[in-house]
């Protein structure tokens, strides 16, 4: 609602219809991960696919790790911004198959991971539980050292950069 | 009977996953380094996660109206069929770090087996906690061998946590007959490589830093399979399920 109004307005209703997924796209270009609030939803590559079924956006959404605590807000947050924009009543389908990999993180959002400060997964999600070369976000160094393999969230490990001497967090492969 | 079979199979994958990300969050607030309380909690939150997608499924199954919250919240503990490596209380940190490489060595070639299942539900839960396994299983393997070959004192406390958790690995290797045919029909992993794979890795980890491999352990009166849980599991419920139950219609 907008200073000075006494209800809300009726701009959620106004229905949207086919051929305006080019707008829901860029709306949910613009809805964050709660966690890491420079990387929206796109760059993560949780939004899998959106259509329009029976006059509703319909949306599948893959979780990133099984226990994220932010799958939920996650998708209050897709659908309270669809909602805003004036798609009535998004379907969200929640799917775990294909299991989500840091593969379909884009570069933009790998580039604003590392402008943010976390270093972004360095190569393939078949590195997985390797231990590859990660370079530190602040000063670009390859010196660095592993600190612990899990750090604020679960997706990622602490490193420290023998540079610097900055410590920062890593996103994983997955 | 196939559909029976398959949601205590669930269970014990869900069960199992709860319990032990249970009793990781029993550190929160008294591990011993920030970076540990981190590893702690995200191992146990990765559990919880992948608990909640077996149990969601066999309520599904089950199709009685409950939902992974009320099998979690509301079963009594000779309901659970967690293994009863993982109802052990945490003790120190050697007690903690083995139960959880134990767990987690038994765990990685469970999911590995079932990424392959034929069951779809089954294969798209296992492949996504597989990925999330295999950092576990590298942090527990690590944390064994600093402890094993660490400091006297350290190396001490590992070797008296062997004896402490060994007789409960039997249930890691040896599997029920129901559990061989559904492994037989595609949808279980094949127990004898779970045991197999189990084994191996274990081996390895206790011989890089000349840890006494116990003999094979053998059964007892006790079966989580069975719910015949060891006491330590029902004090650990009564604290996990006491605000659902004494709150009932609480929210987030």
């Amino acid at each position: 609602m907008r200073p000075g109004e006494l209800i809300a307005g009726d701009r959620g209703a106004r229905a949207l219809r086919d051929g305006d997924l080019g707008q829901a796209w860029a709306v949910l270009a613009e809805v964050m991960d709660p966690e890491v609030p420079v990387v929206s939803v796109v760059d993560l590559g949780i939004v899998r696919d959106l259509d329009w079924r029976a006059g509703h956006l319909h949306l599948v959404v893959t979780p990133t790790y099984s226990g994220c605590p932010a799958t939920e807000v996650i998708e209050g947050d897709i659908r309270q911004a669809l909602e805003q924009a004036g798609f009535a009543e998004p379907a969200l389908e929640r799917r775990l198959t294909p299991a989500w990999s840091t593969d379909w993180i884009s570069d933009q959002g790998r580039e604003r991971l590392r402008a943010y400060g976390i270093a972004p997964p360095a190569g393939s999600a078949s590195l997985r539980g390797a231990s590859p070369t990660v370079c530190c976000p602040q000063c670009a160094s390859s010196d660095t050292e592993l600190l612990s393999q899990f750090a604020s969230t679960a997706c990622k490990a602490l490193y420290r950069c023998r540079a610097c001497l900055e410590p920062f967090d890593y996103f994983k492969c997955l | 009977m196939h559909k029976q079979a398959l949601i205590q199979y669930l269970l014990l994958l869900g069960d199992s996953a709860l319990v032990q990300g249970q009793r990781l969050c029993e550190w929160c607030g008294k591990a011993p380094a920030l970076e540990e309380e981190l590893a702690l909690m995200n191992v146990g939150l990765d559990l919880v996660g992948q608990a909640r997608n077996w149990l969601d499924y066999a309520a599904e199954l089950q199709g009685d109206g409950c939902d992974a919250d009320a099998l979690a919240f509301r079963r009594e503990e000779r309901a659970y069929r967690n293994l009863l490596l993982v109802e052990q209380p945490n003790g120190d940190y050697a007690v903690t770090m083995l139960k959880q490489f134990l767990y987690d060595a038994w765990h990685h070639a469970m999911l590995d087996g079932l990424s392959a299942s034929d069951d779809e539900r089954i294969a798209g839960i296992a492949a996504k906690a597989l990925k999330e396994v295999t950092y576990h299983l590298r942090r527990s393997s690590e944390w064994v061998q600093r402890l094993g070959g660490g400091t006297e004192e350290s190396r001490r406390r590992m070797l008296e946590a062997i004896p402490v958790l060994w007789r409960f690995t039997v249930e890691l290797t040896v599997a029920s007959d129901s559990e061989v045919q559904l492994a037989q029909a595609g949808i279980a992993a094949d127990p004898t490589q779970v045991a197999q794979r189990w084994h191996a890795t274990v081996e390895a980890i206790f011989a890089s830093v000349e840890l006494p491999l116990p003999k094979a352990a053998s059964h007892f009166y006790l079966d989580g399979r069975k719910g015949l849980h060891t006491e330590h599991l029902g004090l650990l419920l009564a604290e996990m399920q006491f605000l659902p139950r004494a709150y009932p219609d609480a929210t987030w």
